[in-house]
């Protein structure tokens, strides 16, 4: 008689254990990369919720200022003639404009403000903070480079070379000794009281430098102690700050004049073309608006197309078809859709392009068989023997299902309504097509105004070149998965809620 | 004016139900006869009226006039009262309101139920209208079996395979990377896992299916196209920086848990005696399920792969954000292809002109692409359906 | 305080004539077996001789099918159930952890109350236990196997020519049959049924009674049945189970002619279950 083999009895667990370890492997895999996609989407997009401002003290010229027209005036002239202030020894046209180059172009937004909101202050000098551009504002959270600063510990020497542009820098030593004497290395830059040098290497057996900021001839010793080697990680020529703009930012950080605050800006702004301008809220009425449309019409559309599919459809070839579509349309692909709202809304009815109504429409279109078939399936949960209780007491068939299967059916339906509403909020494909990718940086006033959403406007900025959009993109992803995870949650809650076991 | 045009069709509704209402209560109360119906369904009967009176003549109105007129609310308050009138005047005792009135109601649920049709149509008709003129200037042999993509060269040309290959090699690594994933996944939730640890796991993949695509794509062409291109050149790989590689793990990732919950519901469906059967033989659970309930739920996990596929094959935003642009014709997942839902939303975002080959090639392409999804969710679709009869 | 409960132990009060015949293949002593909070069998011991047919009858959830599928372990497929007590299959504790229940179910075979063939083909049904066990070592030896049972079962001749097609193609007691013929194929010690015969027709009915029958002569066979009738047919040894706990245990004939307890007598004649 043949046995069960016990040698294959351990492979045979061995396999188990195997098999069990490629299931539980695969959903950690599939964990991680979530768990990566939110981390890196939050790590990059946490900068963009704050902005930084410097605090200024700006005289309000009434030269500049109209009292009866404070909206007209010419702030932007006095917060640069502020900030040049604060930086006397800067000389010459190309530093300053390297200098105001610092202050955003929507810098004077905030001066202006006060003005009109209290015009008395013309010709007084007030104390204002004035939105740095995106770039120092970059720089200031550590994302364009690292930074180190460190004293230097010998006695540093400043010679100038007769005939020669720059500066000679000597320890005790010379040359490539002093270098190491010194703890200098090429871009590095020498910070003492009196002006700062760019180290640019060893030349002709001496360390050479160049000034970045204006630099003092007569200082030409410096004690240990005294200066500072200052350090970035990324070459100058590869930043959008370059080393005396760090240099002033550096001053002003030490000043504490710096002022690091939550961008209310953010939420509260349209589009710009300047990212430390720019916000969503153009972005979110639009969304509001699209999917407002869509959800007027998509809701009752299917409900009522699921009523009569599920309690009065015969069973026919016709039905058949109808189910067989509603099916087929749900996998459509979303771009489909689009090409359906530009050939039909826009080119056949003249619909606006880019308008939030245009764009419901074609959300609707793309939800309603998901909301049909949601509801479906909550009609189906009702059991039977409530239609029949309520026929046998002489309803009507509509009766029966308007007044009691409808009502214990709708907690299903808006549970598969809101997770409808929640891909509808996502969808950027379709509205592509039908212009809502334009830049717009109004608000929308309604239905038919010029928009757009939020996932197309993450798409938009995920476009741009600057640095500081690619930050503002993960901060408007994070505003998108915070209403869909809510929109989920309100989901799972009415589920929990008003779940019923028949 | 929309606005308006609405608030007005709800307002006559609203007069028309009230009068109604009123004259069948009236009826009841002066005559002293038995009303056949409530009242209110001789208001609701009126109200219906109304309603569609005013639709009617609105939306007539704005197919002749345009959606922007004033004439919009006229016509809504013109066409309410001509729709309320008869329909208020046939209250008597005898009449059979209810009845009427639920008729009217069906028939706007079948209207309804034909929305859906409807869009389909819609669909049909506007990729294949605009194709067909297309193909007046482009031959279909030449759309179909080219070789070559140019649509904004001189001369444009339009093959496309080179589209074709580019969607189907950025599907295949997403396939290859969903499938296992999700397969495995669906099996340890529903066979290996406790019901406890299901909750837990199971908002993992739910959270995974509800980010939008455009997320993903802004991580694929930010995060991991860097990561693969770096990695690449550490190996001393020439790696393109939109690499085909980089959208489709990001796809392939999109797509586990629609794959996995589509499996998850299949093997769930086979019977619990089957994997009692195996047991009983003294098989293991892994025998039982890669023996016994993988077999059985083998049509259903096609057809889940199928709906993958076709889901993979229109997804857009991934592509046109982690992909290229360039119809390059190779198999290389290193290289940049393009696909053919990037070239769709390329060609028309900004300025369309619907007389030139290269915007209606959108619509060719929207053509192509549409029937190629809707084989693949049709038949899928039909074997999902036969396998849940065979076990119901 | 309330008085402790008696415990109930097994009403035996002389040995029957066909327990002390045989040897005892599956002993049980003391076993509860709980649901959750809930307890489907109460304090259970029972001997179950080889090469015999033994029957457990009584009301629907009276515990039969509960104790049943403890002697293959396929309670531990449900989550909730737990087992305390000792069952023992040839002297082996079947509960001791050292025991590995995928060589338990080999040689404790089961078949189901509905036909159960996997969705493949005849030949591969009952091939599948011999596969995963490794007890062929070539095609040629696992063709005889497959035949051999299949012969066992009684289903040689009607499915000699269509081995490959698929299992499920079969009737409801051709089903069954090939079902019987997956359990004997990895040679198993003792067949549990668990009211084999429930889904099928008479005459399919009678068939696999006649096939239990032979069966009797080289294994030890357990079966749980609703008719009476049949267990008064196809059994040499009958128990009867009430409210999780065994009644009255015996042979067959003397059961069905002169039980020695009031709720056997009751439900024997029909007045409840």
């Amino acid at each position: 008689m043949t046995e069960v083999r016990n040698d294959l009895v351990a492979k045979r667990y061995a396999a188990e254990r195997r098999f069990r370890f490629y299931g539980a492997t695969a959903l950690a895999l599939t964990a991680l990369f979530l768990a990566i996609l939110l981390t890196d989407t939050v790590i990059k997009g946490i900068p963009a919720f704050h902005e930084t401002s410097v605090e200024l003290d700006v005289k309000v010229d009434p030269a500049e200022v109209d009292p009866n027209n404070p909206v007209g005036g010419n702030y932007d002239k006095m917060i640069k003639e502020a900030f040049r202030a604060e930086f006397p020894a800067v000389e010459g046209r190309t530093n300053q404009r390297a200098l105001t180059a610092l202050l955003s172009s929507g810098g004077a937004d905030a001066l202006r403000g006060m003005v009109v909101a209290d015009p008395s202050i013309i010709g007084k000098t007030v104390t204002v903070p004035v939105l740095l551009s995106a770039d120092a504002d970059m720089f200031l959270k550590g994302m364009l480079t690292s930074q180190t600063v460190a004293p230097g510990t010998a006695a540093l020497h400043i010679a100038r070379l007769d005939g020669e542009e720059g500066f000679v820098l000597t320890g005790d030593k010379t040359g490539e000794e002093a270098e190491k004497e010194l703890g200098l290395a090429p871009r590095d830059v020498v910070r003492f009281k009196g002006g700062a040098l760019r180290v640019t290497g060893v030349e002709n057996g001496y360390l050479k430098a160049v000034p970045v900021l204006a630099t003092d001839p007569a200082v030409t010793t410096v004690g240990p102690g005294q200066w500072d080697i200052v350090s970035f990680s990324v070459p100058e020529s590869n930043r959008r700050i370059n080393d005396n703009q760090a240099l002033w930012l550096d001053e002003l950080k030490q000043e504490g004049r710096i002022e690091n605050s939550f961008s209310w800006r953010f939420f509260e702004a349209g589009d710009s073309r300047e990212p430390e301008l720019a916000g969503i809220r153009g972005a979110l009425v639009g969304s509001l608006l699209t999917v407002l449309v869509a959800i007027a019409l998509a809701l009752p559309l299917g409900i009522a197309a699921a009523i009569y599919l599920e309690e009065f459809a015969p069973k026919n070839k016709w039905t058949d078809v109808i189910e067989v579509n509603i099916n087929n349309l749900a996998a459509v692909p979303s771009i489909i859709f689009g090409l359906l709202g530009l050939a039909v809304f826009l080119n056949f009815f003249g619909l606006p392009r880019s308008a939030p109504l245009v764009g419901g429409l074609v959300l609707a279109l793309l939800v309603l068989p998901t909301i049909i078939i949601a509801s479906r399936a909550a009609l189906k949960a009702v059991p039977p023997s409530i239609t029949e209780a309520a026929l046998g007491v002489g309803a009507s068939k509509q009766q029966a299902v308007f007044q009691h299967v409808l009502p214990l059916a709708l907690p299903g339906i808006m549970t598969g309504t809101i997770l409808g509403l929640a891909r509808a909020f996502g969808e950027t494909a379709p509205l592509l097509m039908i212009g809502m990718v334009a830049f717009i940086a109004d608000i929308p006033s309604g239905f038919t105004s010029a928009a757009t959403v939020l996932p197309v406007q993450v798409f938009l900025w995920s476009d741009l070149p600057e640095l500081a959009f690619r930050s503002k993109t993960a901060a408007a992803i994070i505003v998108l998965l915070v209403v869909l995870f809510a929109l989920n949650a309100a989901a799972i809650y009415l589920r929990k809620r008003f779940e019923r076991r028949w | 004016m929309f606005l308006w045009t609405v608030l007005l069709i709800v307002l006559m509704a609203a007069i028309a139900y009230w009068a109604g209402r009123a004259r069948a209560a009236g009826l009841a109360a002066t005559g002293g006869a038995r009303l056949h119906s409530l009242p209110s369904y001789h208001g609701l009967f009126a109200a219906a009226g109304a309603m569609i009176g005013g639709l009617a003549l609105a939306i007539a109105g704005a197919l002749i006039v345009g959606a922007q007129s004033a004439f919009m609310p006229v016509a809504a308050v013109i066409g309410g009262a001509i729709g309320a009138a008869p329909l208020y005047s046939m209250s008597s005792p005898d009449f059979r309101a209810r009845n009427s009135f639920e008729r009217i109601v069906l028939v706007v649920l079948i209207c309804c139920s034909a929305v859906a049709i409807l869009t389909t149509i819609g669909i049909v008709f506007s990729v294949l209208f605009e194709s067909v003129i297309f193909f007046r200037s482009v031959s279909p042999i030449e759309f179909l079996f080219g070789t070559h993509w140019s649509p904004t060269g001189t001369p444009p040309s339009f093959g496309l395979i080179p589209l074709l290959a580019g969607t189907l090699l950025i599907t295949a690594i997403a396939i290859v990377v969903a499938g296992p994933l999700g397969l495995l996944s669906a099996i340890y939730m529903a066979e290996y896992a406790t019901p406890r640890l299901r909750g837990a796991l199971k908002p993992i993949l739910e959270i995974l299916a509800g980010i939008p695509t455009v997320v993903l794509g802004f991580f694929a062409a930010l995060t991991v196209a860097p990561l693969i291109r770096g990695s690449g050149e550490a190996m001393g790989l020439s790696v393109a920086s939109e690499s085909a590689l980089a959208a489709g793990l990001v796809m392939g990732m999109m797509i586990v848990p629609l794959i996995s919950s589509l499996s998850d519901d299949i093997i769930n469906a086979v019977p619990q005696s089957l994997r009692d059967g195996s047991y009983a033989m003294g098989a293991t659970k892994s025998e039982t399920i890669k023996k016994v309930v993988l077999p059985a739920a083998l049509p259903g996990i096609v057809s889940a792969f199928m709906l993958a596929i076709s889901r993979a094959v229109g997804e857009t935003m991934i592509v046109v954000m982690a992909a290229g642009l360039a119809a390059n014709l190779t198999a290389n997942p290193l290289a940049a292809v393009t696909t053919i839902t990037v070239q769709i939303a390329t060609l028309l975002v900004g300025d369309q002109e619907f007389d030139s080959p290269k915007t209606l090639s959108a619509f060719a392409l929207g053509f192509v692409l549409f029937f190629f999804t809707l084989i693949l969710n049709y038949i899928a679709l039909r074997i999902v359906q036969k396998y849940r009869e065979q076990y119901d | 305080m309330n008085a402790p409960v008696p415990h109930q132990t097994l009403v035996t009060p002389e040995k029957p004539k066909a327990l002390a015949s045989g040897q005892f293949k599956v002993t049980a002593r003391g076993v509860d077996v709980y649901y959750g909070d809930k307890q489907a069998i109460k304090s259970l011991s029972i001997d179950i001789p080889d090469r015999s047919v033994s029957a457990f009858i009584g009301p629907s959830g009276c515990g039969k099918s509960t104790f049943l599928r403890c002697i293959n372990r396929m309670n531990d497929t449900i989550p909730t159930c737990r087992v305390t007590g000792l069952i023992d299959v040839d002297k082996h504790d079947i509960y001791d952890p050292k025991i590995d229940v995928v060589q338990l179910r080999a040689k404790v075979g089961m078949v189901f109350q509905k036909p159960n063939p996997f969705p493949k083909s005849i030949y591969e049904n009952v091939a599948y236990g011999p596969r995963i066990h490794g007890l062929a070592a070539g095609k040629t030896e696992l063709d005889t196997i497959v035949e051999q049972s299949l012969r066992k079962a009684g289903l040689w001749e009607e499915a000699k020519d269509r081995l490959a097609q698929p299992g499920t193609g079969l009737s409801g007691g051709q089903q069954q049959r090939l079902c019987i013929a997956r359990a004997i194929a990895v040679n198993p010690e003792v067949i549990l049924m668990d009211e084999p015969c429930s889904a099928l027709d008479p005459i399919a009915t009678a068939r696999i009674e006649e096939l239990i029958d032979e069966l009797r002569q080289n294994y030890c066979i357990v079966i749980v049945t609703h008719s009476m009738q049949q267990a008064a047919r196809v059994s040499q040894l009958t128990a009867f189970f009430h409210l999780g706990t065994l009644v009255e245990y015996g042979d067959t004939d003397e059961m069905f002619t002169a039980p020695q307890e009031k709720r056997t007598q009751d439900y024997i004649t029909g007045r409840f279950g």
